[in-house]
């Protein structure tokens, strides 16, 4: 018996500690482990005893990268207990606030963490040195993300603007015009990355994946929608846990969601593309048909096509919404009741997918329980499938390059790791206090 | 201390949401002059590639929550010549350190179903309870301003200009309507450190001190003012213990009796 194994310590050009483990058993590929390493920090435990409507607050320190998408799946998930249904431009100006994250997130990974792997750099700072352009055109698309968080937000990361209800003050029309021009000059930079992103080199290879996402009847789902699966699965999101399920691993600091009886999934891009692409704009969607993009993309390298996609959605988006946008008369609307003992959840689509919050209350509004599933979570088990695939095609390839294989297998999904670290199952008996 | 070439700059994280090493990409019309002045050396957020130490300045974000974290910044410090904290929860033990005021056996049990495979420590710890820092940059996350000029400052071998002040200051200078007078709405600005350019009170919201305490707190007073807008003991034991909530003087304040003196 011949025994090789790859281990790749830390896997760089991700959000957080994460490393890979894969075991050659007699030439063929016997175990794989994505190992997150990231310590915990508890933040379903934390946030019992704390009032609703710090959840938005306190979530957002989850991720540094994705803060808004905390922020929108907490404040869903705790207006459901307030009877409270955003609609009109309080409604629109989340939804600005979205793509807003939505650009800098995935400008920050197709440019930053993602592009160097297919044109052969450590880094974006590398990349600068030969391809400052290009580099260039990337910084410039995320910075025009981050404008909009800073204007919507008042700040990039962990913005403070957001409230149960809305906002603490919404954005005067003299703000979004300034926004205009920015957004205007990003959805140009966003074509440019699209089309340069479909003439990269990608691997031949394709996976029979279960896509799993939120779908809305009307729009490119962001805040609302019903969890649908390319199997066929439709649930309404506070439904979630009817259908998906949590599992521990030994060697890892996050749990893995598989949908119950079926196994891995993937949510994300690739999953919101192959199943909202009619209702991407008619420029996104022409756009895709320009450059031979199929209806459904099963190459997880193409991810970064997709996701260069969806910035050109998301600037379109937020262009319509500013030039609709009238303030509201109050920045936030007042709930017709205090919160109601119970259980609630919601789910909204972060950059990186969907994005699961439960509370539940007691009568006061107090946190008696918290339960929150991130896309990485989600993901990860459908990673190491990806992972056995590409190791089993690259046995004759030596430690290192394989290794490298491995890394780059994971960039494809931009996992969050700090997400994943803390959204552990609650159905333990804790010692109710 | 002679030194050849570009300085070596590290960025290293402990446990944290790694919002605070973002700031850094975020500098987005700053970022490739950032990296021709200096070799960045170790930044697994966003390079794969690794030189070795010793490096001229760290900059280390996260807190100390597990055994492993505790050995890592002792080595850390030893491969530095500079070694800079940056947020919240590098210099006070950040939102998870309200595992502090908690029974962190339970804590554990509630999130983990086999909660025998997480290895952690009771406490989350600031940087500076493990080991000598140089220089602490504040912030739930950091002002990416306030990076620049650390950074800028470590350049040209100076010191860094940044305020201690309180954020009322901030928030006078920059002309915003006082929300706790015109609002009535509880607001941390007179004790909590500058830095946020008052963002709070600019968006009509009271600050909630994501910067810590500003150098010389009257919380007393504070408390006193916010009992008068009708904040009870477990709100303002809330209000006080959010990202900074370990650091002593927010501590304390959020455990002294009514009136505000312990």
């Amino acid at each position: 018996m011949t025994e090789r194994t790859i281990d790749v310590d830390y896997v760089a050009r991700v959000e957080g500690e994460g490393a890979c483990h894969v075991t050659i058993r007699d030439g063929a590929v016997d175990d794989v482990q994505l190992r997150i390493f990231e310590p915990p920090r508890f933040f379903e435990a934390l946030l019992r005893g704390r009032r609703y409507d710090e959840a938005p607050d306190i979530t957002a320190r989850i991720c540094g990268i994705c803060p808004v998408a905390y922020q929108m799946s907490a404040c869903h998930a705790v207006e459901r207990s307030l009877g409270l249904t955003l609609d009109g431009p309080l409604r629109d100006l989340r939804r600005l606030l979205y793509c807003g994250e939505w650009i800098e997130s995935h400008a920050l990974h197709v440019y930053l963490l993602h592009l160097p792997d297919f044109l052969g750099y450590p880094d974006a700072m590398a990349l600068a040195k030969e391809r400052p352009a290009a580099v260039r055109r990337g910084l410039e698309l995320k910075k025009a993300g981050n404008a909009i968080l800073r204007t919507l937000g008042g700040r990039e990361i962990h913005p403070i603007n957001v409230r149960v209800g809305g906002f603490y003050r919404v954005p005067t029309l003299e703000e979004a015009a300034t926004l205009r021009p920015v957004v205007e000059g990003a959805l140009a930079l966003a074509e440019e990355t699209f089309l340069f992103a479909s003439t990269l080199d990608f691997p031949k290879i394709e996976f029979d994946y279960e896509f799993v996402a939120l779908t809305h009847p009307d729009e490119y789902p962001m805040n609302e929608g019903t969890v649908t699966s390319s199997t066929g699965l439709q649930l309404p999101a506070e439904r979630f846990e009817e259908a998906f399920e949590e599992v521990q691993v030994p060697y890892s600091n996050a749990l893995q969601v598989v949908r119950k009886g079926r196994g891995s999934y993937l949510t994300g891009p690739l999953a919101r593309y192959a199943l909202n692409r009619e209702r991407l704009t008619p420029r996104a969607r022409a756009l895709a048909t320009e450059a031979g993009l199929p209806d459904v993309v099963r190459n997880p390298y193409q991810a970064i096509v997709v996701r260069s996609l969806e910035m050109v959605f998301a600037c379109e988006e937020a262009l319509r919404i500013l030039d609709d946008y009238r303030p509201p008369e109050v920045p936030y609307q007042t709930p017709p009741h205090p919160p109601a003992e119970g259980s609630w959840a919601a789910i909204t689509e972060a950059p990186r997918g969907m994005l699961f919050h439960r509370y539940r209350l007691d009568a006061h509004g107090t946190i008696q329980e918290a339960r929150i599933v991130a896309p990485t979570t989600q993901n990860q088990k459908r990673i190491e499938d990806d992972l056995r695939t590409v190791v089993a095609r690259s046995l004759d390839q030596d430690d290192r390059h394989l290794a490298d294989a491995c890394e780059k297998a994971i960039r494809n999904h931009d996992p969050c790791i700090s997400c994943a670290t803390h959204f552990l199952d609650l159905t333990v008996d804790r010692g109710e206090r | 201390m002679p030194r050849k070439g570009r300085p070596k700059v590290a960025v290293w994280k402990f446990t944290s949401c790694d919002g605070c090493q973002l700031s850094m990409l975020d500098c987005e019309d700053e970022l490739l002059a950032i990296a021709d002045a200096v070799e960045i050396a170790n930044f697994r957020e966003a390079t794969s590639a690794v030189v070795e130490g010793p490096y001229d300045l760290s900059l280390v974000e996260g807190s100390v929550t597990t055994l492993s974290d505790a050995r890592r910044i002792q080595e850390v410090r030893a491969q530095s010549r500079l070694l800079v904290t940056i947020g919240a929860c590098a210099t006070a033990g950040g939102i998870q350190a309200l595992r502090n005021f908690a029974n962190i056996e339970e804590f554990r049990q509630a999130v983990y179903a086999r909660p025998e495979h997480i290895s952690t420590l009771s406490t989350s710890t600031p940087i500076q309870d493990h080991v000598p820092v140089d220089f602490e940059l504040r912030g739930c996350p950091i002002n990416k301003d306030q990076l620049l000029e650390v950074l800028s400052a470590f350049l040209d071998g100076r010191s860094s200009n940044v305020p201690t002040e309180s954020v009322c200051a901030e928030c006078k200078r920059r002309g915003n309507v006082c929300v706790m007078v015109a609002r009535g709405a509880p607001c941390l600005g007179p004790v909590t450190q500058a830095g946020c350019g008052a963002l709070c009170p600019a968006y009509h919201r009271g600050c909630y001190g994501c910067f810590g305490p500003q150098e010389s707190p009257n919380t007393a007073s504070l408390i006193r003012r916010l009992e008068a807008l009708g904040m009870d003991g477990p709100a303002r034991l809330r209000v006080f213990r959010t990202f900074n909530a370990s650091n002593p003087v927010f501590r304390a304040a959020s455990e002294a009796p009514a009136g505000g003196n312990p």
